[in-house]
């Protein structure tokens, strides 16, 4: 995984809540055994009209915002499915930091296993990011992991919290699975003293 | 201290506590499907890691599997390479599989119950939101992405802090026509979309250890849609009278035993709730979603809602949104509103029990003219009971569709889709802009709602049907 440190660039916009993961990638574009290539899908209908041209009024599609890698929503990003390809599209599309007041749990613990940094932002904040991210090319957003700080184009900074495990992961760009495997002895002991606790406890077979 | 079901479970699965409180959890039964598990299993190849715990693991293919008659293979190109690789992997890394034309296959939350795969106390996930669904048992089961997918394939546990706990009490009885779905509907009318995130939901109160089982799954399947990740409904006698002799449940002396553990998970007396919320059963009424959220739900017998009435800018502009997409106006009775597609099926309502109900309302009867109504039952062991009892009969007969089991039109994946503009009543879970297919129009209801629908091809109040 890709580390996150410190983050520079254009911010694009998106001022809807509940924006679900069927918006962020429709259920027919699940079909795919790989986790790049969906960033073409990314807001398939919000994006595309019915004949597959880009719809002008959308903000990924205008010019300054294609070269977005930060989005700016409001409430309950992410609710909906489990579907990790959603931060995949975001990610194949250039997206590596979502601002938004609040997020759906799964969403949010799936950003930052692909290096996405979500933060969570009052919703007073996130109106003011927005204006400012309205401004287009000269109005770019830098994200500063290690402060824990937005500087908006302005010079504002303003502090976020995040928790200090998924900070350490995503600073450092770690395999999280690698960090647990290095606890292996802890996960047989657990299964050693589960095993005497509950010795009627079935094992599943193909049946 | 006193501990809620939720804190019993947690605490019977830490195996270590990091500096700042993220816990390493165990987790008992991983559940596997074709969509959200190809990635996963090419992360482990890639760093040629194995599975931890093939015993505890099993995988059913449900989400984009044809519900036509799957003997001749897969036609979609795409589908099959998904279920071809999710049937290499199993024999790869040595993973139990109900492979698609095993009489036992169907949806995941449908089989891992069916099975006794899901158990009280356990943890449960899979890649798959509605992983809540196994609450219902009393387990702490909850949907994750495919890194963690991944991640417990290898490791057989999660990283997680705690969820806080909200109690859901539903006191008194549910009138006649009212069922799980609209309580769970009524639900997240009343705490909204999000009012959920951060929460486990237990369920209690008259109402819910009044349902069966199949009522009961109903409710936890959609505690996500209230933004939970996990509902739970404490374990009593109703649950180890659904769990007693099913293929991978505890057998004879050993189910005993476990019925002894499973009798101490229930909340103490005098635990405490981060929130309580308490809805009077005698107050809910038969429930219908108008917009595309799912927290946009009003009683069959109300009103579209106006926009002009909410105070806050981007909320109504949303409203007004919804109300385009779904082709509805302000002050609209609900009742009256036309429908091209009925949907029974889904991780939500495809039991038999909800089978029985769609099959109680249309006996006799018939599908409205213009109207296509699909049954898609839960597994091909409800199939194979609905058959058994004469179902499938009274369902044709009266023009519905009889179908193979799988996610269907729930999520638009297979060829069962909604095309722009069709209206659906749906037993589903969501109601998402193009869910059920590109520009499709879903109101989700309960299965008696939606067979009321179908017959007289309007939305249709089930209290008033004769």
């Amino acid at each position: 995984m890709e580390p996150f440190t410190t983050l520079t660039a254009i911010a694009a916009p998106l001022p809807l809540a509940n924006v679900d993961t069927d918006k962020i990638i429709p259920g027919r574009f699940l079909k795919t055994i790989q986790r790049t290539g969906l960033g073409v899908h990314l807001f398939d209908t919000l994006r595309y009209d019915a004949t597959g041209a880009e719809r002008s009024d959308f903000v990924l599609n205008q010019a300054p915002y294609r070269a977005a890698k930060i989005l700016i929503a409001h409430e309950n990003f992410g609710c909906g499915s489990s579907r990790e390809h959603a931060p995949w599209a975001l990610l194949d599309f250039g997206i590596r930091c979502v601002i938004a007041p609040d997020f759906a749990d799964i969403f949010y613990n799936n950003c930052f296993k692909n290096g996405i940094l979500p933060i969570r932002l009052p919703r007073d904040v996130c109106d003011a990011l927005m204006a400012e991210a309205a401004m287009g090319e000269n109005a770019r957003i830098t994200i500063d992991l290690h402060a824990q700080v937005v500087k908006t184009p302005t010079g504002q900074e303003i502090k976020f919290e995040i928790d200090a495990h998924r900070r350490h992961l995503l600073l450092e760009g770690l395999d999280e699975i690698g960090q647990t495997l290095s606890r292996g002895s802890a996960i047989d002991m657990y299964e050693a003293a589960r095993d005497a606790r509950l010795p009627w406890l079935p094992a599943l077979t193909a049946g | 201290m006193p501990r809620t079901l939720f804190d019993k479970i947690w605490d019977a699965h830490v195996v270590e506590r990091l500096e700042d409180g993220t816990c390493v959890l165990y987790i008992d039964r991983h559940l596997l499907h074709e969509v959200t598990s190809p990635q996963a299993f090419e992360g482990l190849r890639l760093a040629g890691r194995h599975v931890r715990r093939p015993d505890a693991t099993i995988a059913v293919v449900d989400h984009n599997v044809p519900t036509s008659d799957r003997r001749l293979g897969i036609a979609e190109p795409e589908s099959r390479l998904q279920i071809e690789t999710l049937e290499r992997n199993v024999v790869e890394f040595g993973v139990p599989y109900i492979p698609l034309l095993d009489a036992r296959q169907g949806i995941v939350h449908v089989v891992g119950p069916e099975q006794g795969i899901s158990l009280p106390g356990m943890t449960i996930v899979c890649g798959d939101s509605h992983t809540s669904t196994h609450g219902a048992m009393g387990a702490l089961a909850f949907g994750i992405g495919t890194s963690e997918v991944e991640h417990v394939l290898a490791t057989q546990t999660l990283l997680q802090k705690p969820a806080k706990n909200m109690l859901v009490r539903v006191d008194g009885m549910l009138p006649a026509g009212v069922t799980a779905k609209d309580v769970v509907l009524a639900i997240i009318g009343k705490i909204g979309t999000a009012g959920g995130t951060g929460y486990v939901i237990e369920y209690a109160g008259e109402a819910i250890r009044a349902l069966d089982m199949a009522g009961r799954f109903t409710v936890c399947n959609m505690s996500i849609e209230a933004g939970a990740r996990a509902g739970l409904i404490a374990p009593d006698d109703t649950t180890f009278a659904y769990i007693e002799g099913r293929p991978f449940a505890p057998q004879g002396a050993d189910f005993a035993q476990a019925v002894d553990y499973w009798r101490t998970l229930p909340s103490d007396a005098g635990a405490t709730y981060d929130r309580t919320v308490v809805l009077d059963a005698a107050a809910i009424a038969p429930m219908v979603t108008w917009g595309t959220s799912p927290e946009t739900v009003v009683p069959i017998s109300g009103v579209v809602p106006n926009p002009d009435d909410e105070a806050d800018a981007a909320k109504r502009a949303q409203m007004q949104r919804m109300l385009t997409y779904m082709g509805l106006a302000p002050g609209q009775r609900l009742a009256d509103v036309p429908i091209d597609v009925v949907f029974i099926g889904s991780c939500t309502n495809s039991r038999i029990e909800d089978l029985r109900a769609v099959a109680g309302v249309v006996r006799g009867r018939h599908v409205a003219d213009g109207v296509r109504a699909l049954v898609v039952p839960g597994s091909g062991l409800v199939k194979q009971q609905a058959e058994a009892e004469g179902l499938d009969r009274v369902l044709l007969e009266a023009g519905f569709e009889w179908r193979e089991p799988g996610c269907s039109m729930c999520l638009g994946m297979n060829p069962d889709q909604l095309t722009t503009g069709q209206r659906c009543a749906s037993t589903s879970n969501r109601n998402f802009e193009g869910r059920q297919g590109p520009g499709g129009r879903t109101h989700l209801v309960s299965p008696a709602m939606a067979a009321a629908a179908a017959i007289t091809g309007r939305l249709t109040d089930i209290r008033e049907f004769a």
